[in-house]
């Protein structure tokens, strides 16, 4: 394989880890509040508020049920609007995000509603307030969870990031399409295969990794 | 605030498992006496419910449940207060409306005199650091080491580092944990978790502890050593305990007085010699029935008829407390009236810390009969009861 063609694979890359890290990152710190409201707000528990978690709860299932490549074309304005262009890298950053948020919030509900409720009353009976409860109990006792959480998500965004080529938006999965498959380069397309593989397993290994270090419910030998 | 838990520099030292032999304070183990100005009622109160009922709505396909009808209690300082019933009879839910977990339906709840049930949510959080709970499953945070579970109560009350750090070392000093500070709760034993549990309860120096169910899932002898901290902490550190058990060796080892709940209402109370030694009700009869030595034993059992008709021996049952409980009776009616006395089953050991002794004894039926039996018993302050008769 040409020096150029390495050299194409090796910027797809880096567009990818962008996009992924970028889309990480805002899918997270959206996703995690929201997750563990939707997780804290039903009836009777710490910050009830039925009607707002049932209306989130839509909105999520909406998002979440809506086609990745579907959303990407669909949301093309709101895009311009907050990237200033809805086409490249940067602009593919937003519907990843916009993806990213609702399933990083899902996945956080599920880990905080795995908190045994035993300990949400403990906290209550030590007088703490909804918030300390959340910041010293939920989260510790969820990190596991969390960590497997974000790592499904960062593994479900490589995978969603080779269809922003759909927008100029770059990457491998782009560079798979447009090489591999449209000039017959079986080469690039399974160069590119190679690398996401390479990508999602070291994803996968790290957070398994820091997932087992923080979760202090197994017994160490 | 640090010394009330190491006020007695000796409570660390001392033998955690002395304690259950070890008499309770005088002024609660004698229960009340004829003295009307000692009993609970007169006395102040620590805890006082006043009428506290409480309905759940219907949800989904359940039904709406009562789960408390009209609960009356007074508990005095320094009392271990034990409720007994059996599982859906309401426990939980009213050691629950003590610390404002559960807020009942009607009703009044008072700790010290604050009236728990009335406060909003900021001065229930600060009322609830002065009550203190264990629970069955412990609740200990799984992310969180021995020490710094029992910091977590100080850090939510926002104290310093160094002061956790002091404080939190006397705590599990005097649960007697301090070389496990470091380890998490799943490299403890059950007993072990809930000394971390108790020695958390205990951080912010609370005046009240209450026990949800704390040795129900602990094996006898971890159980009797938890008790046994309990006791210590209720005598050492003056700390009034309020503790919910199906279980009746709980009441025996450790409560002053005890309260029978059944479907939601307390239906007998008093202190635990009184009723254990006459039991009113069917519900505190058969717990008491469920301890170990407490049914005639089952050979004789088997061969009981209720006719003296043609019988031989007859079988009693002696219910012996308090100064009583040492009364000589086997060698009494032995020589009084010249027949064998056979001992057939039973159990002597200590209620309420004062001993207490159940005895099943085999005498003759004619002696029985004439009233010969029950006029030398009579001498004594004994229950005296026939359970039947052996061919």
């Amino acid at each position: 394989m040409s020096p150029e063609l390495l050299g194409l694979v090796l910027d797809a890359t880096l567009e990818t880890l962008y996009m992924v890290a970028a889309a990480t990152l805002v899918g997270t710190v959206l996703g995690l509040p929201l997750g563990i409201f939707l997780a804290t707000s039903g009836k009777g528990e710490l910050f009830e508020a039925v009607t707002v978690n049932r209306a989130l709860g839509l909105i999520v299932n909406a998002t979440r049920s809506t086609p990745f490549i579907i959303l990407v074309v669909a949301i093309i304005p709101f895009t311009r609007l907050v990237a200033g262009t809805s086409i490249g890298t940067t602009a593919a950053i937003v519907p990843l995000s916009i993806a990213a948020t609702p399933f990083m919030a899902r996945i956080v509900e599920a880990a905080i509603r795995e908190v045994d409720h035993g300990l949400v009353e403990a906290s209550l009976a030590m007088g703490a307030t909804p918030l300390q409860i959340v910041r010293k109990v939920l989260i510790p006792e969820a990190l596991p969870g969390l960590l497997l959480g974000i790592t499904l998500g960062i593994v479900t965004l490589l995978s969603n990031s080779a269809m922003v080529g759909a927008v100029g938006g770059g990457g491998l999965g782009d560079l798979g399409i447009r090489y591999g498959y449209q000039r017959f380069m079986p080469e690039v397309m399974l160069l590119v295969v190679v690398v996401l593989i390479v990508l999602v397993q070291a994803v996968q290994s790290l957070g398994d990794r820091l997932a087992r270090r923080v979760n202090h419910r197994l017994r160490r030998s | 605030m640090l010394q009330h838990a190491l006020a007695a520099p000796g409570a660390a030292a001392s033998p955690l498992h002395a304690a259950p032999d070890t008499p309770p304070k005088p002024i609660v183990a004698s229960g009340y006496g004829d003295d009307p100005t000692r009993t609970p009622a007169a006395r102040d109160a620590m805890i006082r419910l006043d009428a506290v009922s409480k309905h759940f709505a219907p949800r989904g396909s359940e039904a709406a449940v009562t789960a408390l009808k009209d609960v009356s209690l007074a508990i005095p300082r320094g009392e271990i207060y034990g409720i007994i019933g059996p599982s859906g009879a309401g426990k939980s839910t009213l050691i629950r409306t003590v610390n404002g977990l559960e807020r009942p339906s009607s009703g009044v709840v008072r700790v010290d005199g604050v009236v728990i049930s009335g406060l909003d949510e900021a001065a229930l959080r600060a009322e609830r650091r002065k009550i203190g709970m264990i629970f069955q499953h412990f609740n200990l945070l799984s992310s969180r080491t021995a020490f710094a579970n029992v910091a977590l109560p100080l850090e939510l009350a926002g104290l310093s580092r160094q002061a956790v750090r002091a404080k939190v070392m006397g705590l599990l000093d005097l649960v007697g944990l301090a070389d496990k500070a470091e380890r998490y709760p799943v490299e403890l034993s059950g007993g072990q978790k809930q000394r971390v549990g108790i020695a958390r309860a205990l951080a912010t120096d609370p005046k009240v502890l209450l026990s949800d169910e704390a040795t129900s899932a602990l094996d006898p002898e971890t159980t009797r050593s938890i008790l046994a901290l309990l006791a210590q902490v209720n005598r050492d550190l003056g700390v009034t305990i309020m503790l919910i058990t199906h279980e009746m060796a709980v009441i025996r080892e450790v409560c002053h007085r005890v309260g029978v709940i059944e479907d939601g209402a307390i239906i007998e109370e008093g202190t635990v010699r009184d009723v254990f030694a006459r039991p009113r009700t069917a519900t505190a009869r058969s717990f008491i029935g469920s301890l170990p030595g407490r049914e005639p034993p089952p050979a004789i059992a088997a061969r009981l008829t209720p006719s003296p008709e043609g019988a031989r021996q007859t079988v009693l049952r002696l219910t012996l407390s308090g100064a009583a409980a040492g009364a000589p009776v086997i060698s009494a009616l032995a020589r009084r009236l010249d027949i064998d006395v056979a001992l057939l089953g039973g159990q002597v050991d200590s209620v309420g810390g004062e001993p207490f002794a159940l005895l099943y004894l085999g005498v003759p039926t004619a002696n029985w009969a004439s009233g010969a039996v029950t006029s030398v018993l009579g001498e004594w302050d004994i229950r005296t009861e026939v359970i039947g008769h052996v061919a």
